[in-house]
């Protein structure tokens, strides 16, 4: 097991490391000159081709494309992410301000997601095809095809025009005030725990569907036991090993709808700033940023291989 | 007493034989025909927008601004004067065309990768299966993102784009039934007669993986036009002045929406249903193209 997790490890080094080269690559493409951003506006007509050069120098921009990897990649593993082109400051502290706000927000998305989800999707599979089950399925239908963002301005629309609610302007931390913050956060958790719950709810039905034709189900009703104990101790059980890896792989899914639904709800995350930085060509910030998902993808993904090998017994990693 | 299975997909020679299988088809899945008569709908839309659009999509005009729905303008109008229902019936070009172009791209691309990877197998590939990894490494939206960015944005990137993303998923599923046809025995069949790889792989490996393919093919589908909208409406898909569905709903329109609800309410609406009915579609395929997910 041990050594299942080191391989793994291991085996996300490289790639990771391969993400980093191909999107250093893209975003030296990008259009444009990197000094136009680092330059206030007033300044860009006015820079000769001298002034330009040495702001190229400065920042390493003359160097070739390779050194300025390997540049890159040193500062990295000291924790140095260069230097943002827009704010000239270093990267990291543009980024890490708005870590937390992500992180809340795709918490608490989470547990409305799986709050909501494996519930209804145990109820969907009970009453297979009544009607429950079927607006159920519509509901998560809905869910699987509306875009988040719109969702997103149809709420705000809704709350401001009937209940007059006013989104705070500024963040407020959940330490400082735990009734603002939530009052900030609750709407945007609620429209991705509902995004990431048709998912979820899908994967319970059809494993719970699963689940309830397999022989030990049929065993435990044939020998009389109470559909409560045969539901709540034999199926549910096995039924939650695939959709434990199926909320797993909902960390990639939800950090694409976090960007739209953070720039609607006006929240300064950092899932927002991967958009927001790259309309503002502030490409060191794009390249930190974007890392930083990379690496988050890589370990849920671990983590979803992990659990589904301790909850499931007969599969045992080598 | 023997029931008759009336089998869904039928050799079809005459416009009889085509009839008739829509009409099985709709009988077994009303839903999944339902979802095809929408899609046929937006389909025609986008092909006869110029003769359905009653004004320019792009013309505006400053003297009906924020008009409400009704009168000369049935959605209403936009905050430069720009009638939305014509900007919706344009719109749906953009959906459709980066839609169907990023499914072929990636579908394809992904198809012969996997199809080559899963058939060869060995040193190809595990450089495959590595590639695949750097290309999932990343949420496709912001994959898509940092794409465009450095292509630039304009109706091809974004296709291409969204195409790239769509590859692994591609690779996987392709890859997957190509090993296990590998090991069937008519493929041993084929090679004890003498039969060239090539051979193999095109007459006898691809007609038995093309059902997963065309499911899967489907699926993205639907994904592919939330994410074009959702690029779209960031700021990074196709660029203004061309209307689609996703930059109507931007940042601005959702400044207006407080006021003016219908310039958001109508593009929304037109995504959803088309997603919507891409996956009714795509679930229905599923279920008749792949027997083991009957009734799942």
């Amino acid at each position: 097991m041990q050594q299942y997790v080191v391989r793994r490890l291991l085996l996300a080094v490289p790639t990771l490391l391969a993400l980093s080269v191909v999107i250093f690559v893209m975003l030296r493409i990008v259009p444009g000159d990197p000094v136009d951003v680092y330059v206030t506006i007033a300044q860009v007509g006015r820079l000769d081709d001298e002034e330009r050069a040495n702001i190229r120098k400065k920042l390493g921009l003359d160097r070739h494309i390779a050194v300025q990897y390997g540049v890159w990649l040193r500062g990295v593993f000291t924790g140095d992410f260069g230097q943002s082109l827009r704010y000239q400051v270093p990267a990291w502290d543009v980024i890490k301000g708005r870590i937390p706000v992500s992180i809340q927000v795709g918490l608490m998305g989470l547990v409305i997601a799986v709050l909501l989800g494996i519930p209804l999707g145990v109820i969907s599979a009970m009453t297979q095809d009544g009607w429950l089950d079927q607006t159920l399925r519509f509901i998560s239908l809905l869910g699987l095809s509306m875009p988040s963002f719109w969702v997103a301005i149809l709420i705000v629309t809704v709350l401001i025009r009937l209940f007059f609610w006013i989104p705070p302007l500024i963040y407020v931390s959940p330490f400082d005030d735990f009734t603002g913050n939530m009052s900030q956060f609750i709407f945007p958790a609620l429209v991705l725990g509902f995004n990431s719950s048709a998912f979820i709810l899908r994967m319970t039905r059809s494993s719970m569907l699963e689940v309830l034709r397999e022989d030990y189900v049929r065993t435990a009703r044939a020998k009389g036991l109470r559909e409560r104990v045969v539901i709540f101790r034999h199926t549910l059980k096995n039924a939650f090993i695939p959709v434990i890896t199926v909320i797993a792989f909902q960390v990639p899914l939800m950090i694409g709808s976090m960007v739209v639904i953070e720039t609607v709800f006006n929240l300064p995350g950092a899932s927002r700033y991967m958009s927001d930085a790259i309309i503002d060509r502030d490409l060191t910030v794009v390249q930190g940023l974007v890392m930083l998902t990379g690496i988050l993808v890589a370990i849920s993904n671990l983590a979803a291989d992990l659990l589904y090998g301790w909850l499931n017994p007969r599969v045992r990693y080598e | 007493m023997a029931r008759v299975v009336e089998s869904p997909i039928t050799r079809v020679d005459s416009w009889v034989g085509w009839a008739n299988a829509v009409a099985r088809f709709s009988r077994r899945k009303p839903l999944g025909a339902v979802a095809a008569l929408a899609l046929l709908i937006v389909l025609l839309l986008a092909i006869f927008a110029d003769l359905v659009a009653p004004y320019n999509p792009i013309a505006q005009d400053s003297f009906a601004v924020f008009q409400p729905p009704g009168g000369a303008h049935w959605l209403g109008t936009d905050n430069l004067g720009r009638d939305v229902y014509s900007r919706i019936i344009h719109g749906s070009r953009v959906s459709l065309i980066v839609g169907f172009g990023a499914i072929a791209i990636g579908c394809i691309t992904g198809g012969i990768l996997g199809l080559a990877s899963g058939y060869v197998l060995g040193a190809l590939d595990l450089t495959v299966q590595r590639v695949v990894d750097v290309l999932q490494a990343l949420p496709t939206l912001v994959m898509a993102m940092v794409v465009v960015a450095a292509l630039g944005p304009s109706l091809m990137n974004t296709t291409l784009a969204l195409g790239i993303v769509m590859i692994p998923q591609a690779v996987r599923v392709v890859r997957a039934s190509t090993i296990s046809i590998r090991e069937t025995e008519y493929i041993t069949a084929a090679r004890a007669i003498g039969a060239s790889d090539m051979r193999i792989v095109i007459l006898h490996t691809m007609p038995n993986a093309v059902a997963p393919f065309i499911v899967l093919a489907t699926a993205l589908l639907g994904a592919a036009v939330l994410t074009e909208a959702s690029l779209s409406f960031l700021g990074l898909g196709v660029p203004e002045p061309t209307p689609a569905w996703g930059s109507m709903l931007s940042k601005f329109g959702a400044e207006y929406a407080r006021q003016t609800p219908w310039i958001v309410l109508s593009p929304g609406i037109a995504i959803s249903v088309t997603v919507i009915a891409f996956n009714l579609w795509g679930d229905a395929l599923r279920d008749i193209l792949d027997p083991r997910l009957r009734g799942a």
